[in-house]
């Protein structure tokens, strides 16, 4: 293989599955002026509910009989409202003609969800296998200040004191049983389900995947010197007792 | 064999130079042949302490460059039998204390002294490295403050990681936390921590605790080492360390506030 070849399969980029929470606007009349009013009224009850949300027209569920939509319209419709359009889910022969016109993506009917899902990351090209098991590095001496341990590529477990000063760091997670003084730094390569756990928290500095708290917001935490585990939700710090 | 025994602390000032003479002319009053050495290259206080001063002919450093030979340079101790003193350099630069000369010295003095005790200088530096280097056993000489047991603990890291036992993977140094100028009164009222404060965050078995005491300064003005005025609280806490570092089981006495005697309340006692 050629220089050129070899370059060529070098990807420039990753395709990934992902389940997004995308408002579904199902449609079950063909009735816009009624559409229009009710559309009004939520965002009376609750203003700023929809702005520049994301949306799926669903028109798969339209009784037959209904006559024919003017899709342009209704979308124009929704983006008055503050619902931007970035699919239809429909099986009429029509509307997917209208959606083609319109340049808009076809999603397929309801219940067919899962499916598309599952196919995403099989057409993504085949990564070379990642092996399965990866050791934990455990240290059963007091890691004193000054000292700096880490644990590449997986989990560090530490049987005995962490002083103030020291610092732990980790691919995975970070397990301390006994009492933890200095920084715990787990999942220092962006894995947000990494956790950080101890026997008693009295940390200088808790972070996972880059968000951390430090000393001063921890000595205010009601959880200061006990046994917690400390998690990621979103870009919040969560600490629960053990 | 001899026992190498390091007596350190990261932090200057907390009595690692008071205890080393203390805890050494202990052992020598016990029978056993001691030597105190001082690593603290430029600033050369032990054999002030020791009350040898005036007999310093050779130091450490004129033995490592070979100016003099070990028995040229060991100062006997006029008191007791089995002690003596090998002194720092005044006007020599750190550096000269290198691990081979280091190495080569220990190793004599190592052939006929029961105890060697290696008094450190103050910070992490190069002095500081070679004094605990070759050591079995570290004396952690800490003040109840919270800047000196980090500098304490700090210590401890590199006894575990940066000693010739870590380096060739033997058994590790033990290692003993001595507590120095403990005023349980300041601790009461919560300006110095409690030994159990210190004994929790270092996690190393307590040595003893050394009150902190008038005897102290008035003994190193006159070049006597605290352990030999034995009606005093400091000399009687180091006496019981040294047993204690022999193997003996002490109480720890000194922890808690005197309680005063009505006529030391109205006259005043003596600390
Ligand atoms: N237990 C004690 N009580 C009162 N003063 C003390 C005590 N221990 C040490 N000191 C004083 O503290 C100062 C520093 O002691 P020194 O032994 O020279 O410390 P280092 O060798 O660690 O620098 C000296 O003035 C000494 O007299
Ligand atoms: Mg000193």
């Amino acid at each position: 293989m050629s220089q050129a070849d070899l370059l060529d399969q070098d990807p420039v980029f990753q395709l990934k599955g992902s389940m997004l929470a995308i408002t579904v606007l199902e449609l079950a009349h063909n009735d816009l002026t009624r559409l229009d009013q009710q559309l009004a009224a939520k965002v009376a009850q609750a203003p700023g509910f929809f702005s520049n949300t994301p949306l799926v027209l669903a028109l798969d569920k339209l009784p037959s009989g209904e006559g024919s939509l003017e899709l342009a319209e209704l979308m124009t419709l929704c983006r008055n409202h503050g619902l931007r359009t970035l699919a239809i889910r429909a099986n009429r022969e029509e509307d997917i003609a209208a959606a083609a016109a319109l340049d808009l993506p076809v999603l397929p009917p309801s219940g067919a969800r899962e499916r598309i899902i599952e196919l995403a990351p099989a057409a993504a090209p085949e990564k070379p296998k990642e092996p399965e098991f990866r050791p934990s590095r455990v240290i059963t001496t007091p890691i004193r200040g000054g000292q700096q341990i880490y644990a590449a590529g997986g989990d560090l477990i530490v049987l005995a004191p962490v002083s103030a000063g020291a610092e732990l760091l980790a691919d995975g997670n970070i397990h301390v049983y006994a009492p933890l003084r200095g920084r715990a730094l787990a999942g220092v390569k962006g894995n947000v389900s990494a956790r950080i756990f101890c026997q008693q928290m009295g940390a200088e500095l808790l972070s996972i995947a880059g968000h951390y708290k430090v000393a001063e917001d921890l000595r205010r935490e009601p959880l200061w010197g006990e046994p917690v585990q400390v998690g990621l939700t979103g870009d919040v710090l969560n600490i629960t007792r053990l | 064999m001899a026992k190498i025994i390091v007596v350190t602390s990261g932090k200057g000032g907390v009595g690692k130079t008071t205890s080393s003479a203390a805890i050494g002319t202990g052992l020598a009053l016990r029978g056993h042949k001691t030597v105190l050495v001082d690593f603290d290259v430029g600033l050369r206080n032990l054999d002030l302490i020791m009350g040898c001063e005036r007999r310093v002919v050779y130091d450490f450093v004129n033995v490592i460059n070979g100016e003099a030979t070990l028995n040229q340079a060991l100062i006997k101790d006029k008191r007791i039998e089995n002690l003596f003193v090998l002194a720092a350099s005044q006007t020599r630069d750190k550096d000269a204390l290198t691990k081979e000369g280091v190495g080569k010295v220990i190793e004599e003095l190592s052939k006929t002294f029961e105890y060697v005790i290696c008094d450190s200088p103050a910070g992490i530096e190069q002095g500081a490295h070679m004094a605990m280097y070759f050591a079995d056993e570290a004396i952690v000489v800490t003040n109840p403050e919270v800047s000196s047991v980090r500098d304490s603990d700090r210590m401890l890291g590199l006894l575990a990681s940066k000693s010739r036992r870590a380096e060739n993977g033997e058994e590790p140094i033990k290692e003993r936390l001595l507590l120095t100028r403990y005023n349980p009164e300041r601790v009461t009222k919560g300006e110095m921590l409690g030994v159990e404060d210190v004994g929790e965050i270092l996690a190393i078995n307590l040595l003893g605790v050394i009150p902190e005491s008038q005897a102290v300064l008035k003994a190193s003005n006159q070049g006597i080492p605290v352990i030999l005025d034995e009606e005093s609280d400091a000399g009687q806490a180091y006496s019981d360390a040294v047993d204690r570092l022999l193997g003996k089981d002490v109480p720890h006495r000194f922890l808690d506030v005197q309680k005063k005697g009505l006529l030391q309340r109205l006259f005043g006692g003596k600390e």
